[in-house]
């Protein structure tokens, strides 16, 4: 399977200078932009591990780009992803996000099927990859 | 007496910040004064009655008369007429669009001196909005449940609409979603009929879901139409969706405006979105001359409490002017709606931060129209491609993923700071060369417009300032 979490994820897996393209345009907007990476893809893990903090006040993509490839360098089985946090009054939480490394291989998620009462049926899913402790997976 | 004697045309009067102020298009009949009519509309959505009561006298009658106190003519009609009317808050119940709306639109659409009235916008006070709970979720708080930042969200209506078996319809929902898409949607006279019981459709629909939801990865939806005959089925419907764990309902404008402040109400208790689907709205929002403008239920709406609405897509099958529908968005999404006639946005409108509707797109488009729909639309949107997912020659699942991949290179493309508007058929042309799904929907809907006459246009167009 391919993970399709957020944006471009249904493109081409995205290159260091469309990457660059987008960082630019988060800066213009005058968003902070950071890199999280996780080896537990699960649609509801909200909180990936940060690669450091989010940076505030970017002149040109460069740092940013410096930053993920010694986050793909520590992290190479993992996920990174890079999002925008626009602190506008009103929004005040993410613009934009979408996936910057995937590992090569993505085995999916199991989903469980627990019974109740009137053919209800309570689901979970479960990345395969979870069979591992964290820092085992996708090796 | 004349209703302007009475008290009900005060040219000099100037509004408070806490009034509610109305703006109606009149036709008065023949012979009848502009300035009279507009106090009829005053008095009648106020105080008065065709008579002068002594009962009056024993109330602060000054006070609760509604005052018209400017009247222009429409721009390019003879016949018609703007009329101001402010209103003392005390008139209204807070929290209320029940008691708001019989108060403004209750008795005076029928009034015989008038040809035909419309509501064309309102300013609502802070003071009142402060009494509405508003959005239970918001656009913000969607988008981090759902985890989805940075391109309009993907959705589709299931069709044939009627007749499909739970089983069957459940099979639709699940290969939109894991071919790319953030919702499905039942349409709005889905309800509990004999080929689907709603119990059924609920559970083959989240059945779909979490296997959609396990093939992708992603966080996705489907909206469980809750619309039914008595509040305490759909409270049964609405408790039903949240044990399955569904994470948003829908319900049809024709519920009336009661019932949904109590969906709203309860969605905001129980964490849950809730979509609202504007059945029969056309009926009285199409024709310019008569009924309420649709930015007014689109203001009632962000007031009342819902998360999604149906909002108009510019380029599709149904009414939608693009200065209107302009209008409409700014009214849903914005924290501080601007005055601008030209969309025929009659009032500054600061929305005392409640929270942002999120407007929805759907009727008539396809995957060829995407920079289009991101042009006019935005962002915060979410694009419904009924018959352009289900319709497509290889399945339901590639035509979702032609969606998906349409809206990704568009959204990317713009960042990048392309002109994609102008370039958008080459971007998609060159996104479908590497995707099959997006090549085919091109080849079958690619010269699909609807390009008629609006009915629905403002008044007001802009004029260049000479220099």
């Amino acid at each position: 399977m391919k993970l399709t979490q957020v944006t471009f994820s249904f493109l081409p897996d995205l290159t260091d200078e469309q990457i660059s393209a987008q960082v630019r345009y988060c800066i213009s907007n005058g968003w902070a932009v950071s890199i999280e990476y996780t080896d537990d893809p699960h649609p509801r893990n909200v909180y990936w591990e940060m690669w450091d903090l989010p940076m505030f006040d970017l002149a040109s993509p460069t740092p940013l780009m410096d930053a993920l490839a010694a986050c793909r360098e520590a992290n190479p089985g993992c996920y990174i992803r890079i999002a925008a946090f626009d602190s506008t009054k009103g929004w005040e939480s993410l613009r934009i996000s979408f996936i910057a490394q995937r590992p090569t291989t993505e085995p999916g998620f199991f989903m469980g099927r627990g019974y109740g009462p009137g053919r209800s049926i309570h689901y979970s899913a479960r990345p395969y990859s979870a069979n591992q402790p964290p820092g085992k997976r996708y090796q | 007496m004349p209703y302007a004697q009475m008290g009900y045309w005060q040219p000099d009067y100037e509004p408070t910040d806490t009034d509610v102020i109305a703006v109606f298009r009149i036709t008065p009949q023949t012979g009848v004064d502009a300035i009279e009519a507009a106090a009829a509309v005053a008095g009648e959505s106020s105080t008065a009655t065709w008579t002068v009561v002594w009962t009056d006298r024993l109330t602060a009658c000054e006070n609760y008369r509604a005052k018209a106190y400017r009247v222009e003519q429409v721009p390019n009609r003879d016949d018609q007429w703007f009329a101001w009317i402010a209103y003392d808050l005390d008139l209204f119940e807070p929290g209320s669009i029940s008691n708001l709306t019989a108060s403004i639109i209750g008795n005076v659409f029928g009034f015989k001196p008038i040809k035909a009235l419309r509501l064309e916008d309102m300013r609502i006070p802070v003071a009142y909005l402060k009494t509405f709970n508003g959005p239970p979720t918001g656009i913000v708080v969607e988008r981090e449940r759902l985890d989805k930042f940075g391109r309009p969200l993907l959705g589709a209506t299931v069709k044939p609409k009627l007749g499909l078996s739970g089983r069957n319809y459940g099979r639709v929902v699940y290969e939109a979603l894991r071919g790319g898409l953030d919702f499905t949607k039942d349409d709005e006279n889905i309800n509990s009929q004999a080929f689907m019981h709603w119990r059924d459709r609920f559970l083959y629909c989240m059945e779909a879901v979490n296997r959609a939801e396990a093939a992708t990865g992603e966080i996705k939806g489907t909206y469980l139409n809750i619309t039914a005959a008595t509040m305490e089925d759909m409270y049964e419907r609405a408790e039903f969706a949240k044990e399955l764990g569904s994470s948003v309902v829908m319900i049809d404008l024709v519920i009336g405006y009661t019932a949904i402040q109590s969906m709203s109400n309860w969605a905001r208790r129980n964490d849950m979105i809730l979509h609202l689907h504007r059945a029969g709205h056309s009926t009285y929002t199409r024709q310019r001359d008569h009924g309420v403008s649709f930015r007014v239920i689109a203001k009632w709406m962000r007031m009342a409490g819902v998360d999604h609405i149906h909002a108009g897509t510019v380029v599709g099958k149904l009414e939608g002017d693009p200065a209107t529908v302009a209008g409409i968005y700014s009214t849903l999404r914005d924290e501080h709606t601007h005055q601008r006639l030209e969309h025929g946005l009659f009032f500054d409108q600061p929305w005392a931060a409640l929270n942002k509707v999120m407007p929805v797109a759907s009727g008539g488009i396809h995957a060829g129209q995407m920079h289009q729909l991101l042009h006019y639309l935005g962002e915060d949107v979410i694009l419904q491609f009924g018959g352009g997912t289900i319709g497509h020659p290889d399945g339901i699942a590639a035509g979702a993923t032609a969606n998906r991949v349409a809206l990704e290179t568009m959204v990317m493309a713009r960042n990048e700071g392309r002109d994609y508007f102008h370039e958008g058929p080459e971007i998609l042309r060159a996104a479908a060369r590497t995707c099959g799904p997006l090549a085919r929907a091109l080849e079958t809907w690619g010269d699909v417009t609807f390009d008629y006459t609006s009915t629905d246009s403002p008044d007001f167009v802009p004029t260049s300032t000479p220099t």
